[in-house]
């Protein structure tokens, strides 16, 4: 039998989530959360948990509504030697905290001359397909991947969720970390121990000889999902969790590019001017362009706030049939 | 701190007095000079084309930036303002460093990255300037946070101007700190205007310190042009963050001499006004009463002043002389 820390259970993606909270506070007394409702209540959607009871409120910090000022709090304290984990309830909600998150926190570091380090993490749900309608829905992770000075990641997996934390955490620079409100109650497997997955490093999700897909969050499970479907028909696509928007692994990107001479990118943010634009001309720029047998393809979200219309906000950002039919025309030639 | 040994007859004028040293008022004045003189080849050298990008001097506001900073121990933090070459030298910072940052070379505090409105000493417990109006009191919460939870009793005064009073992250930074009972001194420089706008038309109420009772803590209001009752005010606000008892709002009435920035024509306010504060000039005002104190004579004050000139004459030649940063070291230190 298994003993404890190597046993690999099957947990839920917000469990895998807590997990390393918890794991990283037992690890590192510096480490402590703070954020709106995390505390007996939490989290708005659970996933701090148990964690006021077991780490107390000192290091389970229940905080007013105040995004702006609980960012700044956030970057003091990091400057100054503690690890903060700052949870926002909705990504939408960091807006009222740009200030801190892209004029402080970004650049503290560049601006002092490097003489400064901000270990702080940012962790916040994003995406539709709740109900929640237009200011509680967004994928705003591309507005953050612009800023040098922040990082970037979207676990799509259970596995990733603890392992991408766990490593944000350790990370001496500002990790924004994007979860997903739809993947919480997803399942998968999870080693118990604590491990890291690296920032910046995409992985392959299905292996395969037609056009890869390059996906994010939970547009990974969707693409997978039409992946099996087109199996059926003959068509064998791979596909690529992209994982880190900032920093972004563009070797696996070209590598794939290269061994299938096509290419879509599937994501739930606005597609104009989005990831997709960044991962083309990525690809359009190196090696990978004498590859290409086809127009690389975006599907993103459409150019429309979120609408609360269950059949609308579906029609709002990228399903598993549109991401079937597009590979379908895709794999055809054009 | 080191009581002066005649200090009881002057302790009955000034109850600052018997905190502080006649070397501690001396080393006030030094710093207030400092300031003045390196304020002044800052003009000098952006008149002679020696520098580029923009500044803001403090000419005039020396006595709240010297005043407010004294209390401090070397541990402790401070967090400035765009406004802010007065409150690092008051922390401490060498001056040459800081010129050569204004110079934008890579000998300064921040390798040439930073620049007038982001000198930062973090060794020295300078947490920065800060470009944005109101965005360092955010960030003293989180540093008055971490003191507490290290258990370090380390103080963060927090500088700000009245302009910031009217930022949402003035309001959410004053309510944390009270609620969390933070060891932070908030000290707004009111300086009469944000920009051009006049305080009595930015705000509903006459005073920045009114605003203390709607977040539970001391509002305490000084005459910003005198040292003495500056450094009063931030010892009893540092004592009390210091003994776990919260924040105050410490508001310093004073003046810039000078405009906003080197755009500033002066168009909204009078000759007249200017002139009257400049009868105030904290630096005479300190060093009169120094000497009327029987501490200092003219003589040796001007030993002060002119030695503090040097000092700056020497700090812009260091600066002049330093290498300029590498560009292909551009992309250093975005991430750690």
């Amino acid at each position: 039998m298994p003993d404890a820390q190597t046993a690999e259970r099957e947990i839920t993606y917000a469990e895998a989530v807590r997990e390393a909270l918890s794991q990283a506070m037992e690890a590192d007394e510096r480490v402590f959360l703070l954020g709106e409702d995390i505390g007996v209540y939490g989290g708005a959607f659970g996933v701090t948990g148990d964690l006021y009871h077991r780490f107390g409120p000192e290091r389970v910090i229940d905080t007013p509504i105040s995004e702006l000022g609980i960012a700044g709090t956030a970057v003091g304290a990091a400057i100054t030697g503690m690890r903060p984990v700052l949870e926002f309830q909705f990504s939408d909600f960091i807006m009222l905290a740009m200030e801190q998150i892209v004029n402080q926190a970004a650049k503290i570091r560049f601006m002092f001359g490097g003489k400064a380090t901000v270990p702080m993490v940012v962790r916040m749900p994003g995406g539709s397909g709740t109900g929640a309608a237009a200011q509680h829905s967004q994928s705003l992770e591309a507005w953050f991947a612009h800023v040098p000075g922040l990082k970037v990641v979207q676990p799509a997996t259970p596995y990733d969720a603890k392992g991408l934390l766990l490593a944000a955490i350790d990370d001496p620079n500002p990790v924004l970390f994007f979860e997903h409100k739809l993947l919480y109650k997803t399942k998968g497997i999870v080693p118990a121990a604590p491990y890291r997955v690296p920032l910046g490093s995409a992985v392959v999700r299905r292996l395969g000889s037609a056009a890869p897909v390059v996906a994010t969050s939970i547009m990974v499970t969707r693409t997978l999902a039409a992946a099996d479907a087109l199996a059926g028909e003959g068509i064998d696509v791979e596909v690529i969790d992209l994982r880190s928007l900032r920093p972004i692994d563009k070797p696996t990107l070209i590598e794939s590019v290269q061994k299938t001479g096509r290419l879509l990118v599937v994501y739930e943010g606005v597609q104009t001017l989005g990831i997709g634009a960044e991962i083309s001309a990525i690809i359009a720029e190196s090696e990978a362009f004498d590859f290409l047998d086809a127009p690389i393809r975006r599907l993103g979200g459409r150019d429309t706030p979120l609408p609360y219309n269950p059949i609308l906000e579906k029609a709002a950002v990228p399903q598993t049939d549109d991401i079937t039919a597009i590979l379908r025309a895709l794999v055809a030639g054009g | 701190m080191p009581k002066n040994s005649a200090s009881e007859p002057r302790q009955n004028q000034r109850p600052a007095l018997a905190l502080l040293s006649d070397e501690d008022l001396r080393l006030c004045l030094r710093k207030m000079y400092l300031i003045r003189k390196f304020e002044e080849a800052a003009e000098a050298s952006y008149v002679r084309g020696l520098i580029h990008g923009t500044m803001h001097l403090s000419i005039g506001q020396e006595a709240s930036g010297v005043g407010a900073v004294t209390p401090l121990r070397p541990t402790d933090y401070i967090l400035s303002t765009h406004r802010g070459h007065g409150h690092c030298i008051a922390k401490g910072a060498d001056p040459k460093l800081m010129f050569a940052e204004f110079f934008g070379k890579d000998t300064g505090y921040c390798r040439g990255r930073g620049g007038s409105m982001h000198i930062a000493d973090v060794a020295g417990g300078n947490l920065g300037a800060n470009g944005i109006v109101g965005g360092g009191l955010p960030i003293a919460v989180g540093v008055g946070l971490s003191s507490k939870m290290r258990r370090s009793g380390d103080v963060c005064v927090v500088f700000f101007g009245d302009g910031a009073a009217n930022e949402g992250a003035f309001h959410e930074a004053l309510n944390l700190a009270s609620i969390w009972r933070l060891p932070i001194v908030f000290v707004c420089e009111n300086n009469q205007y944000g920009m051009s706008m006049p305080v009595a038309r930015a705000m509903a109420v006459p005073n920045v310190a009114d605003r203390a009772a709607a977040y539970g803590m001391p509002g305490v209001i000084v005459d910003g042009n005198d040292l003495l009752a500056v450094f009063e005010a931030a010892h009893e606000a540092t004592e009390r963050a210091r003994r776990g008892e919260g924040p105050t709002l410490l508001e310093c009435k004073t003046y810039r001499l000078r405009g906003h920035s080197k755009s500033d024509r002066n168009l909204y306010r009078t000759k007249e006004e200017i002139e009257e504060w400049r009868r105030r000039d904290p630096i005479v005002r300190f060093r009169e009463e120094l000497t009327s104190l029987g501490c200092l004579t003219p003589d040796a004050s001007n030993a002060i002043e002119a030695e503090a000139a040097r000092e700056i004459d020497a700090a812009v030649e260091f600066a002049r002389n330093s290498p300029q940063p590498d560009p292909a070291q551009l992309e250093q230190n975005v991430y750690a």
